[in-house]
């Protein structure tokens, strides 16, 4: 086995500027996101993911030009997430110089979407991202269901039996978030990494929870996960990547130098 | 000023190649993406990148009339397949139920399958997606200032099987030992992304644009 496990970065992004504060010594502008993502490839990341948290879709227009202008100078897999509707957003971010889209709410309202799209641009580059909240009660066996509307709205779809069904139409990834664990810095929902991972064909990329560097060993030890992403702790300067790396080869998983 | 043609026949992303392209040749060549056939004949060096599926590419490919471009082109000049760009270069592909592709070198496209594992019984992912070691199993002048063993990004569900061992000059192991890149004479071509492998990639793009076309 020598397939490398990988860890991204992910940057929101709001009216072309990284928000949510990202803070590196040396770099003058926190709020560009073509500084920060050179920055993040120079410490070794994997793959960058974008995430547009522009409210009108006006704004769209600022986010591809954001792409065009990392895609330019960062030549590791770029992702895009956040107002992915339509084939004409997907192509749109494509020819910007994106790698891949994360389609969310998009899907849940709308499955045959992502077959179109997986049919269209080929499953490498659809990344389906699915927000599962714990709803079991005490004693009762594990289940998750999907939420949209930052963890906000039931659906009353199951997360297993979803991501199974997005697996057989074409999504080429998994992007699974615990809205019972974002913003906690308490670690991933293991147990619901691990059920997902073990439902699909495809990568599945752990979010939502992340605190401290055990967080992102435990994801791929006790999660099976193929890839962990993060924001906060590679944001403020706590960690860089490339102490994460060193402190994940330490706990025995395989990942690039 | 020497041109360097992208052949673009509508599959997938293509801008990547071409801004990683425009990175490591500076001001010295030019990059031009084209489906016109004349163009890509003029160029003194021709990439053939893909994404998606062989049948689609096929498809494509006839759609545009690039066939025997592709063909003369990879026949006469420093020519780099990427990818599907590579798969589509050999004989068939499991892929779509069977599909024939340009058969300019001997093999086949196969499916990793659903139920894909490692030797001690570990299920593992397809598509295969993200970084792994290409083992540089023959010298190649496209692998100068490469490390042995450097990891590139892959994404693909099909490998490359060929029975001609003296095609092969990178390997990759995902389950087993498959072509990560073949070459001969003028021609190389890889499954991995050199457009999205950071450093290695730049410098095996910039090892292209500089190659005479001789193994």
């Amino acid at each position: 086995m020598s397939l490398a496990k990988r860890i991204i970065p992910c940057l929101d992004v709001d009216h072309g500027r990284v928000v949510k504060g990202v803070q590196f010594v040396d770099i003058r502008d926190a709020g560009d996101p073509v500084e920060i993502a050179r920055r993040y490839n120079l410490e070794g990341a994997d793959e960058i993911t974008f995430l547009d948290i522009t409210a009108s879709s006006d704004d769209r227009e600022t986010m591809v030009h954001v792409v065009e202008a990392v895609a330019s100078e960062v030549f590791i897999p770029l992702t895009v997430g956040g107002g992915i509707r339509e084939i004409a957003d997907i192509r749109r971010m494509l020819n910007a110089g994106a790698d891949k889209v994360s389609i969310n709410t998009a899907a849940v309202f709308n499955p045959e979407f992502v077959k179109q799209a997986a049919d269209k641009f080929g499953s490498q580059c659809i990344v389906v991202a699915v927000d599962a909240k714990r709803v079991n009660g005490e004693e009762e066996p594990d289940r998750w269901e999907i939420f949209t509307h930052g963890g906000r709205k039931p659906t009353g779809i199951d997360v297993i039996e979803w991501v199974k069904k997005m697996d057989q139409y074409g999504a080429g990834e998994i992007l699974l978030t615990s809205m019972d664990r974002d913003g906690t810095k308490i670690g991933f929902d293991n147990d619901l990494t691990r059920a997902v991972s073990e439902a699909v064909r495809v990568p599945v990329i752990a979010s939502g929870g992340v605190g401290e560097l055990q967080h992102l060993a435990d994801g791929v030890l006790q999660g099976k996960a193929d890839a962990v992403l993060a924001a906060s702790i590679f944001h403020f300067g706590e960690y860089s990547i490339g102490t994460a790396k060193a402190f994940m080869r330490s706990c025995g998983i395989e990942v690039r130098d | 000023m020497q041109e360097i043609a992208v052949i673009d026949y509508g599959m997938g992303n293509l801008r990547s190649v071409v801004k990683a392209l425009e990175h490591v040749v500076g001001n010295s060549q030019q990059v031009v993406l084209t489906s016109d056939p004349r163009r890509v004949m003029q160029a003194h060096r021709v990439v053939f990148p893909g994404q998606g599926a062989a049948g689609d590419c096929m498809r494509a490919i006839d759609e545009y009339g690039l066939r025997d471009t592709i063909l003369e082109a990879a026949r006469s000049r420093p020519f780099l397949g990427i990818c599907m760009g590579m798969q589509v270069l050999i004989e068939f592909s499991q892929e779509n139920q069977g599909i024939d592709c340009l058969g300019f070198f001997p093999g086949q496209a196969r499916y990793f399958g659903d139920d894909h594992r490692d030797k001690d019984g570990i299920r593992l992912k397809v598509p295969h997606m993200g970084w792994n070691r290409v083992r540089q199993i023959r010298q190649h002048p496209l692998w100068h200032g490469i490390e042995n063993n450097t990891r590139f990004y892959f994404v693909h569900s099909y490998y490359l099987y060929s029975e001609d061992n003296e095609l092969t000059v990178g390997s990759c192991s995902y389950g087993f030992e498959f072509s990560a890149s073949i070459a001969r004479d003028n021609v190389f071509a890889l499954q991995c992304h050199p457009e999205k492998s950071a450093d290695a990639g730049l410098q095996l793009l910039s090892n292209f644009v500089n190659w005479d076309g001789q193994a």
